[in-house]
C-alpha cells in the first residue's frame, strides 16, 4: 500500500496516488520482485503475523459471542418457548384479575407425571426479578439440550413441582439467556412460583448458601442428606436453584432452598403475590 | 494472507472494498453459527448444576 503525502494536490481523487508517490516504489514490494532470499521470510514473517493478528480478532469476538450473543439468542428462543406453550391464562373478573385462593396441607397439591427428557413443563415467575420474568423450565440438565436452550432445567429423579422431596432445578446466571442471573438477590421469605399447565405452586426463599460442585446433597430429598444416608419419611415440599459462582466461573455453586407455602389451581386465578408484583395475565398478559 | 486475497478480488477498489467486508462479515457468521459453540462446549465457565453426572 502507498501512503500519499497530505501536500497532494486537491484535484486528485483520495483514492489515486499523488504524483509523488507514483514515483514512490515502497521497498518490500521492490525486494520481493528482485527474487532475494529475504523476501520470503519476509513475507513468511508477515503471513505469521496476520494468523497471529486473526487469532486475536477470532478470541475477541468469541468473548462477544459468549457474554452478548449467547443472550440475544437464549432470551429469543425462551420467550418464544413462553409463547408457544399457549396455556390458558388464570381467569379475571369484572372488576380485574381473579385472586387464587390458597390450598394448604392436609389438601394434597397435584403432581404432574415426570415428563420426557427435553421437554418443557413449567413456568417459572419471580416476582423480585421483576414483573416480566418468566422462564421455561424443562427436564433434564444437559447443557446443549437444556440449560443453553431451553433455559431452566429439571433434575431428573427429584421430585416434580408440589411433590414431597426437593423440586430441584438448574439454570446459567450469566449467558445463553442467564434465567438464574439474579439468583444472590433472593432473601429468606422471597416468593418463587412455578406453574404447570393446570396448577400454581408458591414456594417461599428459606436459604442461600454457596457450596461446591460436588455437594449434591443440596439436590437430595430433603437438602443436606448426604448419599448413602437412610431417607427418612418425607414430609416437606423444596424447591432447590442451583447456578454458577462466582458469575463467569464455575468454581463454585450458588443455591437457593425454599418450601413449599401454598399452591392453587390456575383455573381459580393468579397468586396475590404475582398481582402483588405487577404480573397480570388480564390484558392477555405474559 | 490478506493481501494475496485483496489482489485476488475483482473489480476497482471500491468494489474489492465492499467484497472484503462481505466476506469477513461472512467469516464471522460462520465464527458465530458453528466455530463458538463448538468452542464453548470445552470451556470451563459454564457450569451450572451439581454432581458428576450433570454436566
Amino acid at each position: 500500500m502507498t501512503h500519499a503525502p497530505d501536500t497532494r494536490p486537491s484535484a486528485n481523487q483520495w483514492w489515486e496516488p499523488s504524483p509523488v508517490a507514483r514515483h514512490y516504489a515502497p521497498p518490500p514490494r521492490a525486494r520481493r520482485q528482485s527474487g532475494d532470499s529475504g523476501g520470503v521470510v519476509a513475507s513468511a514473517v508477515g503471513v505469521v503475523g496476520e494468523l497471529l493478528v486473526t487469532a486475536g480478532v477470532i478470541l475477541g469476538l468469541f468473548v462477544v459471542w459468549q457474554l452478548w450473543w449467547t443472550d440475544v439468542e437464549g432470551d429469543r428462543a425462551q420467550a418464544e418457548i413462553i409463547a408457544g406453550l399457549d396455556w390458558t391464562p388464570p381467569p379475571a373478573e369484572p372488576a380485574g384479575p381473579a385472586v387464587a385462593t390458597q390450598h394448604r396441607a392436609p389438601e394434597a397439591p397435584p403432581v404432574a407425571a415426570p415428563p420426557t427428557e427435553g421437554e418443557v413443563f413449567g413456568q417459572l415467575y419471580v416476582p423480585r426479578w421483576g414483573a416480566d420474568y418468566v422462564k421455561p423450565i424443562a427436564e433434564g440438565v444437559e447443557k446443549e439440550s437444556v440449560l443453553d436452550t431451553i433455559g431452566i432445567g429439571h433434575y431428573p429423579d427429584t421430585a416434580m413441582p408440589g411433590d414431597l422431596g426437593n423440586f430441584s432445578t438448574a439454570a446459567h446466571r450469566t449467558t445463553y439467556g442467564k434465567p438464574f442471573h439474579l439468583i444472590a438477590d433472593l432473601q429468606a421469605g422471597d416468593p418463587v412460583v412455578v406453574r404447570t399447565e393446570d396448577t400454581w405452586y408458591v414456594y417461599r426463599v428459606t436459604e442461600s448458601k454457596i457450596v461446591t460442585p460436588w455437594q449434591t446433597e443440596v439436590v437430595a430429598p430433603v437438602p443436606g442428606l448426604k448419599a448413602g444416608d437412610p431417607l427418612p419419611e418425607l414430609t416437606q415440599r423444596f424447591i432447590t436453584l442451583t447456578s454458577c459462582h462466582p458469575m463467569y466461573s464455575a468454581k463454585e455453586r450458588y443455591i437457593v432452598h425454599g418450601e413449599l407455602d401454598y399452591w392453587a389451581p390456575v383455573s381459580e386465578g393468579t397468586p396475590q403475590e404475582l398481582l402483588d408484583a405487577g404480573i397480570s395475565f388480564a390484558d392477555g398478559g405474559l | 494472507m490478506y493481501g494475496l486475497i485483496w489482489r485476488l478480488l475483482p473489480g476497482p477498489v471500491w468494489l474489492r472494498a465492499i467484497l472484503a467486508l462481505l466476506l469477513a462479515a461472512l467469516a464471522v457468521a460462520a465464527c458465530f453459527e458453528w466455530l463458538f459453540p463448538w468452542l464453548a462446549e470445552y470451556m470451563p465457565f459454564n457450569e451450572t448444576t451439581v454432581g458428576a453426572a450433570a454436566a
